[in-house]
């Protein structure tokens, strides 16, 4: 029986996919960035980078909010508990997001090389960290070291451990695998030969990265976080067995020089991963202290937050794809 | 479990308050040209196509520039305030999310809607055609409405919760979603907000360009520069006057402590003087400027109108009466100096169908923009000072709100350098791209044709 709270829950979890994708992409393209060179070598790849993330980076962005709000309202609990005991990272991340925004729109619109050099050290800086302290944030969650309380947690071991670490650098290489198989498909649309391999160089190595990041997360979580571990195993399996295939056949269809399918492919690992987290750990939102229904809001409000959701989709869902639709074809027109 | 509350570490409360107030003072800035700077734009965009204005048209570009940058910042800096309700005030959300987070639900909806069309708005450009180009913007501005209200509506919930059961824990029990959005003071505080981004953003854009006309640029572009932004400043002023009006004989009914800190009303009775500065000194007013009466006269249209003062009100719940009270003076001050620049502006254009002529009201209106930011600073000052200390009105103390985790302090210093060094950079990267002249983008100066 599926309860409203559940069906919130699934909404929460459906815009963390999302984000993790859509936002987790966006600050992969800010690692590639970071990692393109001086202004001269670098300036084919960053503005690959900069066309594709430019017109998209702040919708993808707003995912964040959107989990945030629903997060608050439909579970307050788990919210105050969580950002008052993971305040560092999440402070940090904090900082990361405004960095990273500010620097990319920043650099978009000066002239001067210098200041440009500056802005965008700045915007791809952030963007890695920012995934990191993210994903250490979730690590402690997920490894049960967030109590309910306000700040009832450790500042410090709730995310300098295994889990957190592990997830943490999982989030930036996932994202950075993401990012470059969508810029390995923005390069095809601009039929740049050059750039299209440069970036499934890229897109094989961190998926190759991130695949031996998660083997070796197995032996981590095994032993630091042996509940969520056990859902991994358990209950989880199937999301677990689809994502490692998928992944797997990311890395394949990228070494064959295939095209279009890798994007759906690479974020559809992602999003497996993503929700055998939340059913392995499943009912718990906190695990070890709160369960979906002990933190769930009453029911006025999860009534409110499911009709929100449903304008949501009518609204946003078609608004996006209009988004996405004129940025492809645009930049077809742009270039040709 | 969860309210059972820890000792709060010292200087919590204020470097949680003084971050709060850093980071949303400088969020609200970058929010009202969010909202009112698309419909600016819209109106030189659609003056541009229907009378194939080519100035208004470079103005419009000129504009969309600025937005992206701005809006950019605003959209991150509005993200850090999202993080800060749980990093600093996890007793607020905890107890009350379930209700005051609703109209944020709902903000984050045109949120979204903005944030896309602002995208689908700045590359459509080169790449739809002008009047679909021009469609695909009016979602932009109603979003901003939406958004306004709704994020408001949240606001106004903190200075008169409703919408809710408590149960004998005092944990929220029932919620009713329309009672918390439509709230007593959702529509004054809304209305308030909406015409002070109207006026901050219309000052702020025409100062820039009475700047330019004090250092002899007479051009067409530069006046239409000016007209358009300064136009719905000045339409937005009066309306605002009254709005304040409303809101003000409002928070007397609602905040009646609010009320006292603002007025500077020590003894409840009738016949209350208005008195303009003036500070407390041990339960005295000290200076200032008392009119006999006009404040009981223009909270009731009586001077037997009674108010209650601070002596109705236990120390312990007193707002910081001095902030409140000189905040609320500034905020004043700078809304009827606008309105008189708004009066010039608007006899002249009535009497001559041209503008002002007077280099000294180049020089107001070059200050305007200022001015118009200072008055929205001092009237958010007045509305969240004058809650203290409480952070829901009556049921909630803030001092049980903040956070319990050490190191606020730390993060508000860091808080406060990041913030410097964003605004610093905000204002340079605005400059330069002033300076770069009018209407060419890094593309091609072919308006609506295509890019390349």
């Amino acid at each position: 029986m599926i309860s409203q709270a559940d069906l919130v829950a699934a909404v929460l979890w459906l815009g963390v996919t999302i984000y993790a994708v859509f936002g987790g992409a966006d600050f992969g393209a800010g690692l590639w960035d970071l990692l393109a060179g001086d202004a001269q070598r670098g300036e084919q790849p960053r503005d690959l980078i900069d066309a594709s993330i430019g017109p998209v980076w702040e919708a993808n962005h707003t995912w964040l909010i959107f989990d945030l709000v629903i997060l608050w309202s439909a579970f307050p609990l788990a919210f105050a508990s969580l950002m008052s005991t993971l305040y560092i990272p999440l402070t940090l991340a904090a900082f990361g997001i405004i960095l990273r925004g500010a620097g990319f729109a920043f650099r978009k619109y000066t002239r001067r090389l210098a200041a440009r050099r500056a802005f965008g050290a700045t915007f791809a800086l952030s963007s890695v960290i920012t995934p990191f302290f993210l994903g250490a944030a979730l690590g402690g969650i997920a490894s049960g070291r967030v109590p309910a309380g306000n700040a009832a947690g450790d500042p410090w071991t709730s995310w300098i451990n295994p889990t957190s670490l592990l997830v943490g650098v999982l989030a930036v290489a996932a994202g950075a695998h993401v990012a470059a198989v969508f810029l390995v498909a923005a390069a095809r649309r601009r039929h740049d030969v050059e750039l299209e391999r440069y970036f499934r160089t890229r897109a094989l190595a961190m998926g190759i990265v991130a695949g031996g990041l998660a083997l070796a997360g197995i032996a981590v979580l095994h032993g630091d976080a042996p509940a969520l571990s056990s859902g991994l195993t358990g209950r989880a399996l199937p999301l677990v067995i689809a994502s490692v295939l998928l992944g797997s056949a990311s890395l394949v269809l990228l070494a064959r020089g295939a095209g279009r399918g890798i994007r759906v492919v690479a974020a559809g690992a992602v999003t497996a991963i993503v929700w055998g987290w939340g059913v392995a750990q499943l009912p718990a939102i906190l695990p070890g202290s709160l369960t979906i229904d002990a933190a769930a809001a009453p029911a006025g409000t999860l009534d409110a937050l499911i009709v929100i959701s449903a304008v949501a989709a009518v609204t946003i869902g078609p608004s996006l794809a209009l988004l996405f639709f004129l940025d492809g074809r645009s930049r077809l027109e742009a270039r040709h | 479990m969860f309210f059972a509350l820890d000792p709060l570490p010292p200087a919590n409360l204020l470097a949680a308050r003084d971050q709060m107030a850093v980071t949303l003072g400088f969020h609200i800035i970058l929010a009202c040209l969010g909202v009112a700077f698309p419909t600016i734009l819209l109106i030189a965009n659609w003056r541009a196509i229907r009378h194939d204005d080519a100035d208004a048209l470079r103005l419009a570009r000129r504009w969309t520039r600025i937005i992206a940058v701005t809006f950019a910042v605003g959209a991150v800096s509005g993200t850090i305030l999202s993080f800060e309700m749980g990093l600093l005030w996890p007793g607020l959300m905890g107890r009350f999310g379930a209700a005051y987070g609703i109209p944020f639900a709902i903000e984050g909806i045109f949120f979204f809607l903005e944030a896309i069309f602002i995208a689908i708005y700045i590359y459509g450009w080169d790449r739809l055609s002008p009047w679909l180009h021009f469609l695909s913007g009016i979602p932009i501005a109603v979003a901003g409405f939406g958004g306004t209200f709704s994020v408001v509506t949240a606001n106004a919930w903190m200075n008169q919760p409703a919408g809710f059961t408590l149960g004998a824990d005092g944990q929220v029990t029932d919620v009713q979603p329309l009672g918390v959005i439509f709230n007593n003071a959702t529509w004054y505080e809304a209305g308030h907000m909406f015409l002070a981004a109207y006026m901050v953003t219309g000052f702020l854009l025409a100062s820039t360009y009475a700047v330019g006309r004090l250092r002899g640029r007479m051009d067409r572009y530069t006046r239409l520069g000016f007209l358009i932004p300064f136009t719905v400043a000045a339409i937005a002023t009066p309306l605002q006057i009254g709005m304040g009006d409303i809101a003000a004989r409002a928070v007397f009914t609602d905040q009646p402590a609010k009320f006292a800190a603002m007025e500077l009303v020590q003894t409840t009775g009738p016949n209350q003087p208005v008195v303009l500065g003036g500070i407390l000194v041990n339960g005295e007013v000290v200076g200032g400027l008392k009119i006999p009466g006009l404040d009981s006269l223009l909270a009731g249209f009586n001077t037997n109108t009674v108010i209650q003062g601070l002596d109705s009100v236990p120390i312990a719940d007193q707002p910081p009466v001095d902030i409140v009270h000189l905040a609320w003076d500034t905020m004043l001050s700078a809304g009827f100096a606008l309105l008189a620049l708004a009066a010039w502006f608007g006899l002249t254009w009535l009497r001559r169908r041209e503008l002002p002529t007077s280099r000294w009201f180049y020089r107001f209106a070059a200050a305007a923009g200022v001015v118009a930011v200072v008055a929205l600073e001092a009237g958010w000052i007045v509305t969240e000072v004058g809650r203290q200390p409480w952070v829901v009105y009556g049921l909630l103390r803030t001092t049980d709100a903040v956070t319990r985790a050490p190191g606020t302090l730390v993060s508000f210093v860091v808080v406060l350098f990041v913030y410097v060094g964003l605004g610093t950079a905000t204002l340079l990267v605005l400059r330069a791209m002033s300076r770069q002249g009018g209407d060419e983008t890094a593309r091609g100066d072919d308006p609506y044709g295509p890019s390349q």
